[in-house]
């Protein structure tokens, strides 16, 4: 059997290390962060739980495979720097992934000890060991490849373009990364909130990056600012694209442009890149909620819920018209906002916003809705029940329920294919589009996803670059 | 860093214009785009209709009304000084091309907008009456530029200190109802004023342009902040616009989302005004 322990002291003695987390009454009304973090003490502990798989199914959940088991091992030992080193070599971004990956679904989710006991916290252990190089474990580099002359245009600088703009450097390119925004981080840094990560982690991720030499370029519209034909003239010999799925959903109801009524992408922007919460200390302002409804049952809708109950509303409700079951927000997430006091309004939709005479919104009308047949996607469709309307009061609103791909770019790149909704066509195995010496990866082609798919994508991107760099198309 | 070159009172001192270095946005910018810029890194992003730009000396200018925190801050910056971010060239550009006779009208600030659109048309080859206007003499702007870039200028004043006693619609109106016909109408400036411009020239069935100035936050068609009804349908001003069909706009709605947060922008500007007390003190 290959999953047989390598050698065996009690372990299964040592249950799982629980994380210490800031109290639900308390944290709800502050933008700290949540989860403390592991203790040394009960890092090692819970590294000792793992049985060294010598086929470890966990790599394999692994979108940029991590090698798990190695890094862990290190970590049993206490050797917290051969741990971050094992890490770095397959992940550029260990303390954001530690805190944003969707572990059940993946390494955790393939772990082992997962089938009768609980999984070895893969997650909160990557976080230990990024926050300890972080915090001044180390200050060491990766050594980097010869510069080879080549130079690569890195669109966007978010999670897809942070990992590949990672493993160019490292290979000896010449790497410039241009972002849209004032901030680099993309996602990280706009749309995921503070208490759930930092963005101090994100910046000090980015200037890792800037240390090994990769430049920036913030405030740079592609598409707008320059074209990508305009930095092939500039001397660009490779372009990765990974806008993101910037283009906001709405529900197309009646009273959506009501004041109160925001996109979550408008809302969490506001709070998150622009810091409306410190309002008036920074000076962009965000519509303050004392009733709050959230339309949608994903990670973003998590978010804009939790983060309105911070900015101090009274009550919180999400509304979404599947059931629990059709959810697709992290486990940890929907557990979060429970606690934190979020209520839920399952199998109801929205029909239409209501205002006062000045245009705020002061409630919102909507009807129950039932699970019928399955649709195209396996998931039971909603059916209204008719007569079923309702009114919650509300005076802020936040639509949360999904985004396209942002056309800016893709529209002034004549011969970029597109897929019929928009997002970019490019090789799955590869992120080559149909344009040569272009390659894409991330939301703009999967469509709205996670940070640790669009690393993935950006791993396969910047191993197809680097051949083409080194060998050609 | 986006360095201040050059800065110029206007408007007795509630109109400022700043030339700012920013050589890769005018290398780009055309009539009728936008730039966002940011002060300071506690600083909003306010969207700004460039009023010129200049690719070989690699600047922009953009012309402002001092009205609240953000733009006092603007304001108060030397030359020498500079915006941490400037964001551009965004939005969509004037349509320029040869439709015949044309009429540039301009309330206000929106003169600064109206400007390099009027010479654009020039250029194109119209034949372009500009009007433009204000409450009073001292707070009239660009008035030379305006004459150099039309073939006629037309000035009112709403207090009749100087030119047209009147409203810049009074002065259209004559055109509109006078022996040659106009093509087309290009109205920027505030709201009412466009409002009731495209009101006017829709009794005449005279197409007419107006440019947005929605709240924004991003300028890259990411949040939706700027949507505005336009023909009924959504639009957002940032990507779509900033320019639409002045006869399908919901002014009504515009009006009511640029009030949004008329409250925070109050706190915002007392305390501004407490914090450079302190300082001068």
């Amino acid at each position: 059997m290959s999953d047989k322990p390598v050698d065996k002291p009690k372990k299964d003695k040592v249950p799982r290390q629980a994380m210490p987390e800031q109290e639900p009454q308390v944290r709800a009304r502050n933008f700290e962060e949540v989860p403390l973090g592991l203790s040394a003490e009960s890092a090692v502990l819970e590294a000792s739980r793992c049985l060294q798989c010598k086929k470890p199914s966990c790599v394999e959940g692994c979108p940029v495979n991590v090698q798990i088991p190695e890094f862990i091992k290190c970590m049993a030992e206490g050797d917290f720097l051969g741990g971050i080193r094992q890490i770095w070599q397959r992940n550029s971004l260990p303390a954001v992934c530690g805190r944003v990956c969707p572990q059940e679904a993946q390494c955790e989710g393939s772990c082992v000890l997962g089938k009768k006991d609980a999984p070895v916290a893969i997650g909160n252990l990557e976080r230990f060991a990024a926050d300890w190089a972080r915090k001044g474990g180390t200050a060491e580099l990766p050594p980097k490849a010869p510069p080879t002359g080549k130079k690569v245009a890195v669109v966007g600088a978010g999670p897809a373009s942070l990992t590949v703009a990672g493993d160019l450097i490292l290979r000896g390119h010449e790497v410039t990364m241009f972002e849209a925004f004032h901030r680099p981080g993309g996602v990280l840094v706009y749309g995921i909130p503070e208490f759930r990560l930092p963005k101090e982690i994100v910046f000090s991720e980015v200037n890792f990056l800037e240390r090994l030499g990769v430049k920036l370029e913030c405030n740079t519209v592609v598409g707008r600012s320059i074209t990508v034909d305009e930095l092939f003239e500039e001397g660009f010999d490779a372009i990765f694209v990974a806008v993101g799925a910037g283009l906001p959903k709405f529900l197309g109801i009646p009273g959506e442009n009501y004041i109160g009524v925001y996109s979550a992408n408008e809302y969490l922007t506001r709070s998150n890149l622009m810091k409306a919460y410190l309002f008036p200390k920074y000076d962009t302002p965000v519509v303050i909620g004392k009733q709050v409804v959230v339309l949608g049952g994903g990670n973003v809708a998590m978010d804009s819920a939790r983060t309105a109950l911070r900015l101090g509303a009274d009550q919180v409700h999400i509304v979404y018209r599947r059931s629990r079951d059709e959810m697709p927000a992290r486990a940890a997430e929907v557990h979060h906002a429970e606690e934190e006091g979020v209520k839920f309004q399952f199998l109801t939709a929205p029909t239409k916003f209501i205002a006062d005479d000045k245009g705020r919104v002061t409630a919102m009308e909507c009807q129950r809705m039932e699970l019928g047949e399955p649709d195209a996607s396996g998931r039971r469709r909603p059916v209204i029940i008719k007569g079923s309307e309702f009114i919650l009061d509300c005076d802020l609103a936040v639509i949360a329920v999904g985004a396209g791909p942002n056309p800016l770019l893709t529209s002034s790149t004549p011969g970029i294919a597109l897929n019929k909704w928009g997002y970019i066509d490019a090789d799955p195995k590869t992120g080559k589009t149909a344009l040569k010496g272009v390659w894409a990866g991330g939301d703009i082609v999967t469509g709205s996803a996670t940070v640790i798919l669009a690393m993935g994508a950006g791993r396969l991107a910047a191993n197809s670059i680097h051949d083409y760099l080194m060998r050609g198309w | 860093m986006y360095e201040i070159l050059n800065k110029e009172v206007l408007a007795q001192g509630t109109v400022v214009l700043n030339e700012i270095s920013a050589p890769r946005i005018a290398g780009k910018a055309k009539p009728g785009q936008f730039v966002i810029l940011k002060a300071n890194e506690t600083g909003e992003r306010v969207p700004l209709t460039m009023a010129d730009s200049d690719p070989k000396r690699g600047t922009i200018t953009i012309i402002y009304q001092v009205v609240g925190k953000s733009t006092h801050m603007f304001a108060d910056m030397p030359v020498g000084a500079s915006y941490q971010d400037v964001i551009g060239p965004l939005g969509k550009a004037t349509h320029l091309e040869k439709v015949g006779r044309v009429a540039c009208v301009g309330g206000g600030t929106g003169v600064a907008v109206l400007h390099p659109i009027t010479r654009g048309m020039k250029e194109a080859g119209n034949e372009v009456i500009a009007i433009i206007g204000a409450r009073n003499k001292d707070l009239l702007i660009l008035e030379d530029k305006m004459r150099a870039a039309s073939h006629v200028l037309k000035v009112c004043t709403d207090d009749g200190s100087y030119g047209h006693h009147g409203f810049v619609t009074d002065v259209l109106k004559g055109y509109l109802t006078g022996p040659e016909k106009v093509d087309l109408v290009v109205g920027i400036g505030p709201v009412p004023m466009m409002k009731f411009l495209t009101k006017l020239t829709k009794e005449y069935g005279v197409k007419t342009m107006v440019s947005l100035n929605p709240i924004m936050v991003d300028g890259t068609g990411m949040c939706g902040c700027c949507r505005v009804t336009v023909g009924g349908k959504t639009q957002f001003a940032c990507v779509d616009g900033p320019e639409f069909d002045g006869h399908t706009v919901d002014f009504d709605e515009l009006t009511q989302r640029l009030a949004a947060y008329r409250e925070d922008e109050a706190k915002s500007w007392a305390r501004y005004k407490e914090e450079c007390a302190c300082r001068t003190r």
